[in-house]
């Protein structure tokens, strides 16, 4: 018989607000020590009364209009109750009764993902064990930074689906500022069944959770198809609805322990935070403030010339789409800043092991404007750069001071020329008695003398004249 | 009597009760869970008034999370006057000790206590005073209330807290409120609520004839009028009380701060023993209670059914305040407490809260003169203010 797997995602997504959720507490910016960035509030001190972030709000509808939600224009906070040491408070502030986004959609190929809901919550703290004293520490730092939740629908019938969904999710939100998606930042509960082809039904569903990792949750997938097949066909084990979670060293999955899934959370609504009202001018407002998606992004590219493959690798990285925007307006040719983000900076970033475009985009502009307005070769250009990425030095100053700016004049690569004519006779032999080669060594001396500043064209040009003379 | 767990300045015109913050003092709420719990910034309430000019004297002892009739479970010590039980807010306030005390009224306590002592008390309307800085049990309902000796006190020192706060999500947006003394009396309309009238004392009935004779020499007329939810308000408001509380002192765990049970063997024990040594009956009953009506299975059937319940009584009291200037009502049963089984607190709570819960659950003004008690519609503290003031000049 032929199964087909039933799968549905929740994932978790850190919101890019300057402060946590319910405080002012910076909550993006990642602290150093353990306990930095807390106060009363997200410390569970009494007293303190929670006040909703409303950029919080305002980037979980963004994520709903992307994932083509509708949105609750009355939305509320509810408490979810349960006692462990990671939460100050001993409840967690999410949305329960009236999430803030429900029944959207994601197109992954020619496939329809349905999405239940997303709604808005603060995340927990971070237990550290200790093994040589055996204690366990707290770090509230992570307490009440903002999350959404995206629920999709049990809609994926295989691993390939799954992890094409998640990485569209991640350009996306990266796209439009809702979430900067870094390593480890995205976490998602698998929820898993099997069940033969072309049934109706659902077969006994297992949960992975907390997973981050898509080769991880691709693997784990995998795993758990086997281990339900082998279940229904050979009589295995016996399939029972439950939490587990995947062991990267062991490659399987693992029951989590019960307690954690019996838990009756005691959900009701918060009594400190009232309803928050979207209305159509905030939502107006909001809509507005939408940037283009990664495929409308590539879209655009392509509508300037350059390359479906290349504006698609552009268009997939906030980052590169960052400096590119940039440069292109600075009145730069698109296809030449294309060019040198894909090949330059992208060989850059490779040779020293960078995962992000983190370069000042006015000094690529720069370095651009140089070399296409012939004041510096593309060789320098490149030189300038490398000294960017490493050292991120100042253009024009890197560029004094290394003589590389002077506008390299004809008269002077043609003195050069004589020059190094003169003072070799052998090669020039060469070259006259029909050894062409020998041209190329000549062109590498000029190059030498001029430390690579000449423009390559006019020292073949006037090393041809010369010779041929 | 000691009226103070802490005290604070010699100076100060102001007690307040431990269940509000003042930085620096520790702040207990009468429990041991919260024994040398020092908070690290005071109440909107307490840093309005010390702008103002008004010194805190010093922190008034109360029941454990002010949950009781009178302050009887503190942790640091019964508050007794002789047989009696009294809190110290109110004696304090009596005693010319403090100009005035400020408590938090969820549960109708500083009100039964003023009625007892025989001082004034007001509860202003849901959200006119900030409740940040307050060791919260009942987010929906509790008010930070002011006790004084008459009701001029009472709205010089109301005007001072009142007014929006927006490090408080419920507190509305008015930026100040003006009180006044001045309603004519002489024209309002009473409405003596019958079926709390049948429920209270004798003592208390004749206390009650008497300001209403007070009011009728004065030109205003008081009807009796059946105010029928009255039980319904009762029994929503306990589920309402008691599923937020257990929820708010959730975070009383001993991992943080305030009381740690001395041995444990791992995070579950630290937790149990720690509750257990911390809480008092009273307070592990509301506990308990609250967790039920919030569990699975329960939800719809107690704590959603007690919001609508709440929008059915608010609608009733409206629509009689709709017609009348203010209600009549007792503030409590008696006009004497004695100590009692602790094991009985939970129901004797319940059963005195028929008389408060009007105002708690509906989020009313609420002010207790004379022995008696007052409501009148949100926003009409001005209506209680000249009833109090003009009853207690008739009297002088
Ligand atoms: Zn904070």
């Amino acid at each position: 018989m032929k199964y087909e797997l039933v799968i549905g995602l929740e994932t978790h997504v850190e919101l890019s607000t300057d402060s946590k959720l319910f405080c002012s507490c910076g909550g993006h910016s990642s602290p150093k020590e353990p306990n930095d960035c807390v106060c009363p509030a997200c410390s569970g001190m009494p007293g303190m009364l929670p006040v909703t972030n409303k950029h919080a709000i305002e980037l979980a509808v963004k994520a709903g209009f992307m994932l083509n939600c509708k949105i609750n224009q009355y939305t509320t906070f509810d408490k979810k109750s349960y006692y462990y040491p990671d939460l100050p408070a001993a409840y967690q502030i999410t949305q329960w009764f009236h999430p803030v986004c429900v029944d959207g959609s994601v197109e992954i190929g020619d496939r329809t993902i349905g999405i239940k809901q997303i709604h808005v919550e603060e995340d927990a703290g971070k237990l550290v064990h200790d093994d040589a004293t055996n204690t366990s520490f707290v770090d509230y730092n992570r307490t009440s930074v903002p999350l959404i939740e995206i629920v999709s629908r049990p809609d994926f019938r295989s691993s390939d689906e799954v992890i094409a969904y998640l990485k569209k999710l991640k350009s996306s939100l990266q796209f439009a500022g809702i979430s900067e998606c870094e390593e480890g930042a995205m976490r998602c509960d698998v929820n898993i069944s099997v069940r033969p082809e072309g049934s109706d039904e659902l077969g006994v569903r297992s949960e992975i959770k907390n997973m981050s990792s898509l080769s991880e949750i691709k693997d784990a997938i995998e795993f758990e198809k086997v281990r339900h097949v082998d279940a229904i066909e050979r009589h295995t084990e016996m399939l029972v609805q439950e939490t587990r979670r995947w062991d990267d060293v062991k490659r399987r999955t693992f029951p989590m322990r019960n307690k954690e899934t019996a838990a009756d959370y005691r959900y009701f609504p918060d009594p400190n935070l009232m309803p928050v009202i979207i209305d159509d001018e905030w939502l107006k407002e909001i809509r507005a403030s939408m940037p283009a998606t990664a495929e409308e992004k590539g879209r655009v590219y392509e509508e300037m010339g350059i390359a479906a493959k290349e504006a698609a690798v552009l268009a997939s990285d906030r980052k590169l789409c960052e400096v590119f925007d940039f440069v292109v307006a600075e009145g730069r040719n698109p296809k030449t800043v294309a060019s040198w983000i894909l090949t330059e900076c992208m060989g850059n970033m490779k040779r020293l092991e960078l995962f992000s475009l983190d370069i000042a985009p006015e000094k690529l502009a720069r370095i651009i404007e140089l070399v296409e307005s012939n004041e510096i070769t593309r060789a320098a250009g490149k030189k300038i750069l490398s000294a960017v990425f490493e050292k991120d030095v100042d253009v024009d100053k890197f560029c004094e001071e290394n003589g590389l700016n002077a506008k390299i004049d004809e008269g002077m690569i043609q003195s050069i020329v004589e020059k190094v004519i003169a003072e070799n006779d052998k090669a020039v032999g060469d070259y006259k008695s029909g050894k062409t080669k020998a041209m190329q060594s000549l062109f590498g001396l000029v190059m030498k003398e001029l430390r690579g500043t000449g423009d390559p064209a006019t020292i073949r040009t006037l090393l041809e004249e010369k010779l041929n003379a | 009597m000691k009226y103070f767990v802490n005290e604070i300045s010699k100076d100060g015109v102001i007690a307040v009760d431990d269940t509000i913050l003042v930085k620096g003092t520790p702040a207990s709420a009468g429990s041991k869970m919260l024994e040398n719990f020092t908070p690290l910034f005071s109440a909107e309430a307490v840093e309005r008034l010390e702008k103002a000019g008004y010194g805190i004297k010093g922190k008034t002892n109360v029941g454990e999370f002010g949950l009781d009739l009178l302050g009887e479970t503190s942790y640091f010590g019964e508050t007794k006057s002789g047989e009696s039980l009294v809190s110290a807010g109110a004696e304090a306030v009596k005693a010319g000790e403090v100009k005035a005390t400020l408590s938090v009224d969820f549960n109708g306590y500083p009100r039964r206590a003023a009625a007892v002592s025989g001082v004034d008390f007001i509860k202003p309307t849901y959200g006119t005073v900030s409740r940040y800085g307050v060791i919260s049990c009942v987010a929906s309902g509790e008010q930070i209330g002011v006790t004084a000796k008459n009701a001029e006190d009472i709205k010089e020192i109301l005007s001072v807290i009142a007014g929006h706060d927006e490090k408080d999500g419920t507190s509305l947006p008015q930026e100040k409120y003006e009180y006044s003394l001045t309603d004519n009396v002489s024209e309002m309309k009473i409405a003596l609520v019958k079926e709390l009238y049948e429920k209270a004392s004798s003592d208390v009935k004749a206390k009650i004839d008497a300001y209403k004779a007070n009011l009728e020499k004065l030109g205003a007329k008081v009807e009796e009028v059946s105010v029928d939810v009255v039980s319904e308000a009762q029994t929503a408001w306990q589920i309402l009380m008691a599923a937020e509380t257990c929820n708010n002192v959730s975070r009383f765990d001993g991992v943080k701060y305030g009381h740690r049970t001395a041995e444990y063997k791992n995070i579950d024990e630290l937790y149990v023993k720690s509750r257990t040594e911390g809480f008092n009956f009273l307070t592990k009953a509301t506990i308990l209670y609250g967790s039920d009506v919030l569990a699975k299975g329960k939800y719809e059937a107690c704590y959603d059914k007690s919001l609508r319940l709440r929008r059915i009584v608010t609608d009733k009291v409206k629509e009689v305040l709709s017609t009348y200037d203010a209600l009549l009502l007792p503030a409590c049963c008696d006009i004497n407490y004695k100590s009692y089984d602790i094991l009985e607190s939970f129901d004797k709570v319940f059963e005195e809260s028929v008389f408060t819960a009007i105002a708690s659950i509906t989020g009313l003004p609420a002010m207790v003169t004379g022995g008696v008690q007052l409501v009148a519609d949100a926003f009409k503290e001005s209506t209680l203010l000249s009833i109090a003031d003009t009853v207690e000049k008739e009297e002088a």
